[in-house]
């Protein structure tokens, strides 16, 4: 029996929402962005499953590019953080508030 | 580039057991190769007390093993510490799965490839869960709670790394003649053609250095160098939890030369020979042993010959040699096999 | 045998993000979200995209994550404190989460109905289409981000090294050689 295309767009969603939740409410920057990594995959798995449905490459190609751009991100954010933290020696992003009013 | 239709679950278990028992099996040889090999390279006589030459030595170390006292640091990580000596074993185990070791067999009615995951990215399979055995190094380091595994463990995750690029573009200068990753596929251009290691011979020289880095192994055992950090990721590890990094180490290595043979010496194949049906597939699969063999005698023997890298100098060799001679390589190749020559 | 594998990857995937997200130990939330990727991955798979998948666990578990557990082992990040977000803040997140989910949900019902699934095509499988779109149609992003990874290795090299102690001069003086 094949799997119902909309089982993974549930699973998605649900991994997307857990990712948001994650991000609003967590104050270590790592966590942060581990959270949305795990927005950034939701997206391609629901970007893989449309592609699937509509029997197009599109979304694969998408993928593709995502997963490259992420890594682009991963990389950059880090050394940030490092550089960040060389400043403050913390990362707990309330006390990194230098830009809040 | 036909590709077989869902395997019959027998047949991935017969092939599966095939494999694995020939990684199981080479675990304890190696550890008497190395042994006697080293001791002959050092001009001395090595184990010989336990059976005709020191074979039964290996069983013996197998039972000091399983009899040493388990010695866990009680400010340890717990689980992370228990995890990692599991984690050593994944990548090697799980990356033999797309290695071929005969001709395509035609029995029971179908078509068998003689490979246990047929799948259309092979290479990529293999490189892609070959790079989960970083972490096990980094959890064994971190896990441990002891300066020395976790300054070890980061120089091993970040020399595995760094040669895993390498390692990566010489696969794909291989890939490109080919134009694809079906390890079979590899394999059958090299019947047609010359062996890889010919007209790459860079790129071999490349992956054959990468797979000492890959596998941690001398000129590049720095992160376990005996005389350095103790013994680096796994000091704090003993008994069998310890014996699981040494299998992992070697089981890695059999599968890098699994690799290294059916990318660059043709797998299971014989060069003027046609290998087909049942017999085929007996004679690759002993042609391919024999083969992994060499490889392996090959990596004793540089072990015991050559000094070790130090860490800036290992470092600057893959970034600023290997990875621009890799990149050289794989241009050449575009442009070879543009030009029609391979 | 695929509803079994897709129920059993996609249960692992939703509790190993809990974890992620949930779990004090950034060590820890690293580990889980290499598992919900390998899950991912093994989805993409069974959606008839395994290049992207075995690209997900070669990319994304293979160096990204390993990145993360370099910086995190490396700036000595601990347990977060136990009152980091406030009990008010953790349910307000929750809850604005799960309506989120319902409204993700709603939409994609509610455009596509219960849609049906042909089954899967070779051409959607084969690696050879999707490469050869990548070098004809979508040539100029491939370029693009090209570029981009350049541009990111360039940028996180200069933004993360140690600012050279007395001037620009001193900062080719000790070109050679790693931190650690």
């Amino acid at each position: 029996m094949s799997v119902p295309i909309h089982w993974y767009l549930l699973l998605a969603a649900a991994m997307f929402c857990i990712g948001a939740a994650g991000a609003l409410t967590r104050r270590n920057g790592i966590s942060i962005f581990l959270s949305i990594e795990l927005m950034l995959n939701a997206a391609n798995l629901t970007l893989v499953a449309y592609s699937r449905l509509l029997d197009v490459r599109t979304g694969q190609l998408v993928v593709f590019f995502v997963l490259a751009v992420a890594a682009a991100e991963a990389a950059v954010g880090l050394a940030l953080f490092i550089a960040v933290f060389r400043q403050r020696h913390t990362i707990d992003l309330n006390r990194i508030n230098l830009m809040r009013w | 580039m036909e590709i077989a239709p869902s395997p019959v679950l027998i047949d991935v278990a017969v092939k599966l057991a095939v494999m694995l028992g020939f990684v199981l099996t080479v675990v304890p040889v190696m550890v008497w190769v190395e042994r006697r090999g080293s001791a002959l390279i050092q001009d001395r006589p090595g184990p010989n007390r336990l059976g005709p030459f020191g074979l039964i030595q290996p069983l013996a170390d197998a039972l000091k093993f399983m009899f040493k006292e388990d010695v866990t640091p009680s400010a340890a990580d717990k689980p992370l510490y228990l995890m990692a000596p599991v984690l050593a074993l994944i990548p090697a185990f799980t990356t033999i799965v797309v290695i071929p070791f005969g001709p395509t067999i035609e029995a029971f009615g179908r078509t068998i490839p003689l490979v246990i995951a047929p799948a259309e990215t092979g290479v990529l399979l293999f490189l892609s869960l070959a790079s989960l055995g970083v972490y096990s190094l980094i959890l064994a380091g971190y896990g441990s709670n002891n300066k020395f595994s976790l300054l070890g463990s980061i120089r091993a995750s970040a020399q595995m790394i760094s040669y895993e690029l390498a390692l990566t573009l010489s696969v794909l200068a291989v890939v490109i003649p080919v134009s694809s990753f079906y390890l079979p596929d590899v394999v059958a251009y090299q019947q047609e053609h010359v062996w890889n290691f010919i007209p790459q011979f860079i790129g071999f020289v490349v992956f054959l250095i990468a797979s000492f880095a890959e596998t941690n192994r001398l000129p590049f055992d720095l992160p376990e160098a005996e005389s350095e950090l103790v013994a680096g990721f796994h000091t704090e590890y003993s008994a069998m939890r310890f014996a699981s990094f040494f299998m992992g180490e070697y089981a890695s290595m059999t599968a890098l030369s699994c690799l290294g043979v059916t990318l660059y010496f043709g797998g299971w194949s014989l060069p003027f020979v046609h290998l087909e049906g049942w017999l085929g597939a007996i004679v690759g699969l002993l042609v391919l042993v024999a083969k992994v063999g060499i490889c392996m005698a090959v990596f004793v023997w540089v072990r015991w010959t050559f000094p070790r890298f130090r860490y800036d100098q290992l470092m600057r060799l893959g970034w600023k040699v290997l990875l621009p001679l890799a990149i050289l390589n794989l241009l050449g190749v575009a442009a070879m096999t543009l030009a029609g020559w391979i | 045998m695929e509803m079994l594998i897709f129920l059993l990857f996609a249960a692992l995937a939703l509790g190993s993000s809990l974890v992620v997200v949930l779990h004090r130990n950034p060590i820890y939330a690293t580990i889980s979200l290499v598992l919900t990727l390998f899950c991912v991955a093994v989805l993409f798979v069974l959606l008839g995209a395994p290049f992207l998948g075995v690209l997900q666990v070669l990319i994304y578990t293979g160096a990204i994550v390993v990145l993360f557990l370099f910086v995190i082992m490396l700036l000595n990040v601990g347990r977060e404190e136990s009152h980091g977000a406030g009990q008010g803040l953790q349910i307000a997140g929750a809850l604005g989460g799960a309506a989120v989910f319902f409204l993700l949900v709603g939409l994609a019902l509610w455009r596509t109905g219960l849609p049906e699934l042909h089954p899967l095509t070779a051409d959607l499988v084969a690696l050879k289409s999707l490469s050869r779109d990548l070098f004809t149609e979508y040539l100029l992003p491939f370029e693009i981000v090209g570029l981009l990874l350049l541009v990111a290795v360039i940028g996180a090299t200069v933004v993360a090294r140690k600012p050279p102690q007395d001037g620009p001069a001193a900062s080719t003086a000790n070109a050679e050689g790693a931190e650690l």
